[in-house]
């Protein structure tokens, strides 16, 4: 049985990856990656902690959260990448460095 | 209706307030007719019912009050919109509509070329509204509203001509002159309401009579700061300043407002709260004294001058200062009287000067008239009677009711003799320069063809009648019928002393009288009012040979005199300096204080700097915080991990235990 710990350690490092890479990386393509990172890092936690409250009271509400995160996902990554396209369509770009219209 | 008859009192006031509106509000686009046409009717109507009140006077109990309706209400205090009519009230209405009327009838004609034509009638009416608003109140806050509403219309009509500078100037300065009046009276108000809880005249004086120990004291206080009132309105020393200034005004505004009635408001005002002026002996000495002081160096001041309506405004000044005279010596009755006479005749004399102006183009100067008797003859038969009438010569209305006021300053104790030498004193120089006048504008040679030497006119848009011409009849007509009431206005006064029975004095004794005569009087008698009219009307006499001497027999003689007494002749000249004198010491120190102290301190330093610098920080701080939203994706993204791991930490570390003070 690998304890609950090892699950939150490898999920942590998933999600700091995914932090580091949406700060460092210009590509929008690379930064959309890393929030898929981000949020199945998230789901990983999840699914360890419905394990282990299985273990205890049996229940699954962590894996529910699961599914939900994943619809949220695949919605968010059908508009995001509608955005990404009309974004390069209009700039020729997919540095984000470069689009940075939204300021006073 | 038995018992009370309704007399619809308030209709007085209302019909001028109604031409007001319809001639401010639709005048723009009426033709000049119905303009006209409005402002006759709305003072026209009052005068009948005025009419019809006289009438029917006989049959009424006065005082009659006539309530129309309640205006303020705070806890036991009340102000109500209630009118009264009493002796002293139906004498002023009758000068007031009637003067009124007529000074109407002649702006027709005077005005007929002048640009805003309507706003002129519709000021006049206004004027109408607010003071017969004035004299039908029968509390002191209505009596208020009147007289800052006057004042109101005379700051409007001395500014009539608005592209003139020196108009506006004279209108702001009559406001604010009027203003450290007005400052007077509120607190003279205030006193009462402490006093009495009430400003109800007829509480207030019945409340005075249920005290005779009541003497001095605040009553003092309240009748000196009162008088200080009619000082602003009535334009006696030390605020008689404005009144030379406001004959910027279209001349029969002149008439009507700074001649014949807003001026007489203060006169009235004592008149009316006579109670409280009767328990003060002091308060009745100031008013002595200012009245004699204005009316001797008023006249003085207008032995020099050369604008034929300057001269008039001084002698206003003068004349007023008889009627205070009269008010001081307690005989308030005399001084209505002055009142009313000194409504007819210098109503005409400013009329009759209009007219004159009117038939030379504009022009207003003296040294530029002469010898226009044959060509305008109506204007010159009128305003003899009128000359005769201030003159004081017998049987002229000016005669009876100066000398009623000069007789009463005799016989009274104290320093009535010292009043009476003043006033008589008076009275030949006020027959000097009112003949001065009189012959610089219709005796001597023809100088209109000096006149640009002089070089100016005053410019009352008369300029393209060309030739001198007499007026139209609707300006004579009024003309003609003030100067019949110059004449026989005073016989219903004629003193006891010459065969008479002193009417018009009986008439308001009900309003004037008192339980307790405030200043004594010394041997008092026919033969000594006899004898005392014909002294000053040697002294009329006299003042009118030495004004035949010098501007009609040897004209030359003025120069000389002039340049003999230089400094005497420069002093009054001048006016005493007095404008100057206040311009320096008061005027200056107030515009410093304001510019440099209040403007510059504490209006741009205190609390323009305070909100300023409140809006620079908090300016500053959003810029600093602005730069924030860099539109950089990464950034913001790299401010929400900041955030994350600072939230983090702070759990880690036991939010509760370690951050908060238990």
């Amino acid at each position: 049985m690998v304890p609950v710990a090892y699950y939150l350690v490898l999920s942590a490092i998933l999600f700091s990856i995914g932090v580091g890479a949406f700060l460092i990386k210009r590509n929008i393509i690379t930064i959309f990656m890393s929030i898929e990172l981000m949020l199945n890092a998230v789901n990983l936690s999840f699914v360890a902690f419905a394990n282990y409250w299985r273990q205890i009271n049996h229940q699954f509400s962590g894996q529910i959260f699961v599914f939900f995160v994943m619809v949220v996902a695949a919605a968010e990554a059908a508009v995001g990448l509608a955005i990404i396209i009309a974004l390069f369509r209009s700039r020729s770009t997919l540095n984000v460095d470069q689009v940075d219209l939204m300021k006073l | 209706m038995n018992g009370i008859p309704n007399l619809h009192l308030w209709l007085l006031p209302i019909l001028p307030l109604a031409g007001f509106l319809v001639n401010g509000l639709f005048g723009r686009r009426f033709p000049k007719a119905l303009v006209s046409a409005v402002a006759i009717l709305a003072t026209a109507i009052p005068v009948i019912q005025v009419a019809t009140i006289v009438a029917r006077f006989g049959s009424l109990t006065l005082p009659h009050v006539e309530r129309v309706a309640t205006w303020l209400s705070a806890g036991g205090f009340h102000a109500d919109l209630v009118f009264q009519l009493d002796q002293l009230t139906m004498v002023m209405l009758c000068v007031i509509t009637g003067v009124g009327f007529l000074i109407h009838v002649y702006s027709i004609g005077y005005m007929a070329h002048e640009e805003g034509y309507w706003r002129y009638f519709a000021y006049l009416n206004l004027f109408m509204f607010f003071m017969l608003t004035l004299v039908l109140a029968d509390n002191f806050v209505l009596m208020f509203v009147g007289w800052e509403g006057v004042g109101l219309a005379s700051y409007l009509l001395i500014g009539f001509y608005v592209l003139k500078t020196s108009a506006a100037d004279a209108g702001k300065k009559a406001f604010i002159f009027n203003r450290v009046g007005d400052f007077g009276f509120l607190l003279a108000m205030f006193l009462l309401i402490q006093h009495f809880g009430t400003l109800n005249y007829g509480q207030v004086f019945s409340q005075i009579s249920m005290h005779p120990e009541w003497q001095g004291g605040f009553l003092t206080a309240i009748a000196l700061l009162m008088m200080l009132g009619a000082t602003g309105k009535s334009a006696q020393i030390p605020l008689y300043v404005w009144l030379p200034d406001a004959m910027e005004g279209p001349t029969p505004v002149s008439a009507l407002i700074h001649a014949a009635t807003m001026v007489t408001a203060g006169v009235y005002m004592v008149a009316r709260t006579h109670v409280i002026f009767d328990r003060s002996p002091s308060a009745l000495t100031v008013v002595a004294v200012i009245g004699t002081a204005t009316c001797f160096f008023a006249a003085t001041m207008a032995i020099a001058q050369t604008d034929i309506k300057r001269v008039l405004a001084y002698s206003t000044v003068s004349q007023l200062g008889y009627m205070f005279l009269g008010c001081g010596v307690a005989a308030y009755g005399a001084g209505v009287f002055h009142l009313v006479t000194h409504a007819f005749f210098k109503a005409l004399l400013f009329l009759a000067a209009g007219s004159v102006i009117h038939a030379l183009s504009g022009e207003q100067d003296m040294r530029v008239m002469g010898n226009l008797r044959k060509k305008i003859p109506v204007t010159f038969w009128t305003m003899t009677a009128a000359v005769f009438a201030i003159s004081g010569f017998p049987p002229f209305s000016g005669f009876v009711s100066k000398d009623d006021i000069l007789y009463n300053a005799f016989i009274s104790s104290g320093w009535g003799k010292a009043y009476w030498f003043v006033g008589l004193l008076t009275a030949g120089i006020t027959a000097f320069y009112m003949f001065r006048l009189w012959y610089m504008t219709f005796w001597g040679e023809d100088r209109t063809h000096k006149s640009e030497l002089v070089g100016h006119g005053h410019g009352d848009g008369h300029g393209h009648h060309g030739g001198i011409h007499e007026s139209p009849w609707v300006m004579l007509v009024p003309l003609s019928i003030l100067a019949i009431l110059s004449v026989i206005g005073g016989w219903m006064g004629w003193p006891e002393g010459l065969g008479g029975n002193d009417w018009f004095t009986h008439f308001l004794d009900p309003v004037f009288r008192v339980a307790q005569v405030p200043v004594q009087t010394v041997g008092g008698s026919k033969e000594l009012e006899a004898i005392l009219a014909g002294v000053s009307t040697l002294v009329a006499l006299t003042g009118w040979f030495v004004a035949h001497t010098l501007y009609y027999a040897k004209p030359e003689l003025p120069g000389k005199l002039a340049r003999q007494f230089h400094g005497l002749y420069e002093l009054v000249l001048h006016k005493y300096w007095v404008d100057e004198i206040y311009g320096a010491v008061i005027v200056a120190p107030v515009l410093f204080f304001s510019r440099f102290v209040l403007n510059l301190l504490i209006d741009r330093g205190i609390i323009d700097g305070s909100t300023y610098a409140a809006g620079m920080t908090t300016q500053g701080f959003g810029a600093i915080v602005a730069r924030i939203q860099s539109g950089n994706i990464r950034s913001y993204a790299g401010w929400l991990a900041l955030g994350a791991a600072l939230l983090l930490i702070v759990t880690y570390f036991g939010f509760t235990t370690n951050f908060m003070l238990r």
